[in-house]
Parts: C-alpha cells; sequence; structure tokens
C-alpha cells in the first residue's frame, strides 16, 4: 500500500503550500465561531514602541495609591479595587451598573521586562504602562566573519 | 458581574453622528436621596473639557469626547477594547433644579447632582390630634 498523504503531495506539489495555507486560513476562520473569546478585566491594549511596550486600560475612577502594579520576570500583574461612595442614610440605588470590588489581572509578554525601567501613569482613568524590554534580552546581532 | 457586562457596549442609535467614530453606552450609577439625585458615569479618556451635558425639559444627556487614544508614534500590537465616544441619554421623572446642577469629572468618572426642585420636595404633613 502507499501512503495517500504522500501521493497527494507528489501529485499537486506545486499547489501544497497555498492549500496549507488556505486550510490554515479557514480552521482559523471557524474555529472561533460562536465563542468568544473569554476576556478578564480589566481589558488592555499593547503597544509597541522601539522595543518597550505600552499596556494601556481603562480604570475609570480608580485611587491610583491603591492599585497595585508588579512585574516579574515578562510577566505584568496589575490590581486593585473599585472605589465605593460612602452614603449617608436615607439614600435609594436607582441603578447600579459600575464595578464593585476588586480585580486583578496578569499579563504575559513577549520578553523579559526590565523592571527598574517600569512606568505607570494613571490619567483620566486610563492606566498606561510602559514595560522597556531588558538589555540583555535584546536580540543580538551576529556578524558574519 | 456577568462576563460581557465588563465589556464596554456600543451604542446603537438611530442617527448617524458627523464623527466616524464608535460610541459606547457609559455605565453609570444612579441613586437618590431626598433632596437631590445623584448620576456616576464611567467615561475613561474624557476630562472636563470634553464632555457636554444637557438637560432639555425632563431629557438628559451626557456625552464625552475622547479626543486621541493611541499611543504616539507607537504602533498597536494587541487589543482587547475599542476607544471612542460616550453618549447615553436618560428621561428623569422628577422635576430638576437646573440652576444648582453640579457636575465634576475626577480619573474619567463623571459626577452628576442634580438637586430637586423645592416645590416636589417631600413635605412632611403633621397631623394634629383632634
Amino acid at each position: 500500500m502507499f501512503n495517500p498523504g504522500l501521493w497527494r503531495v507528489r501529485r499537486f506539489s506545486g499547489l501544497t503550500p497555498e492549500m496549507a495555507t488556505l486550510q490554515r486560513e479557514m480552521n482559523r476562520l471557524f474555529s472561533s465561531v460562536g465563542q468568544r473569546p473569554p476576556q478578564e478585566y480589566p481589558a488592555v491594549n499593547v503597544w509597541e514602541k522601539e522595543g518597550t511596550a505600552i499596556v494601556t486600560a481603562e480604570l475609570p475612577g480608580m485611587d491610583p495609591e491603591k492599585m497595585d502594579i508588579s512585574v516579574s520576570g515578562d510577566s505584568l500583574s496589575i490590581s486593585g479595587e473599585f472605589q465605593q461612595e460612602t452614603f449617608s442614610d436615607g439614600v435609594t440605588y436607582l441603578r447600579q451598573e459600575r464595578g464593585i470590588g476588586a480585580f486583578k489581572r496578569n499579563i504575559q509578554l513577549p520578553f523579559q521586562v526590565d523592571a527598574q525601567a517600569v512606568d505607570a501613569r494613571y490619567e483620566k482613568g486610563i492606566l498606561v504602562i510602559s514595560l522597556p524590554r531588558m538589555k540583555e534580552d535584546l536580540p543580538k546581532k551576529i556578524k558574519i566573519q | 458581574m456577568v462576563e460581557k457586562d465588563l465589556q464596554k457596549t456600543e451604542n446603537v442609535s438611530a442617527t448617524e453622528r458627523i464623527r466616524n467614530v464608535k460610541t459606547f453606552v457609559p455605565r453609570v450609577d444612579i441613586y437618590e436621596n431626598k433632596d437631590s439625585l445623584f448620576l456616576l458615569a464611567d467615561m475613561p479618556g474624557v476630562n472636563e473639557k470634553t464632555v457636554d451635558i444637557e438637560l432639555e425639559k425632563n431629557i438628559l444627556t451626557i456625552a464625552g469626547r475622547v479626543e486621541n487614544g493611541s499611543v504616539e508614534d507607537a504602533s498597536l500590537m494587541y487589543s482587547e477594547y475599542e476607544i471612542g465616544d460616550y453618549e447615553r441619554v436618560f428621561t428623569l421623572s422628577d422635576e430638576i433644579d437646573r440652576d444648582k446642577i453640579v457636575a465634576t469629572v475626577k480619573n474619567g468618572v463623571l459626577r452628576l447632582e442634580l438637586p430637586k426642585a423645592e416645590k416636589i420636595k417631600p413635605k412632611k404633613i403633621a397631623i394634629k390630634a383632634a
């Protein structure tokens, strides 16, 4: 018996890479149908600028003193607690949609972070953390002799 | 909290806007005491200059413009949330004393204090013993 897979490859050998790419694309397209990727709070956007990753997150109404940001190796962790208004007597809630309680999120970055040079800012309810890549971790250029 | 509630909700309105940006529904807390109605709205990216509050008859509109949500000279590698304006409209059931409305924005949260008009404040009626 010959291997059917091998035969097929040989017969359409010129087309194989394209077919494989197409199949991969189709699989990718349909694999996520009907299911949303699980999302954690807070949602983040990650930007890249000259080897520095910039993570932004919308965290309205936080007390920057009570937010905790820590970096170790290639992972970033953000945690905090939503601020609650303190009420006097006789207050009735009509709607409660904003977040309550505490949150924590860990994000893994594709490189080792220089923890000493991490910078975080909190403005207009948006947290911006810039995470520079470790010098030792940067790709090295190799000269050809 | 339900998972989807953690994400921003896009505004679906019948009228189109001139600025080609998405608008989102800010999440709000509303509470009241006997004197005022309080409204807190999550509007990250908005400051006191870019927020608009309008009260016409009993229709309260809060709108916030987000100028630029992108990081300068950086390219977006991974995205979980979108950036856009905020808009939400409420119908108020009570008469509001519109001259005394106080609005503040702090850390991306809009806080509105809407004092109830004097005439509709509940009055306690003392009952005299016959």
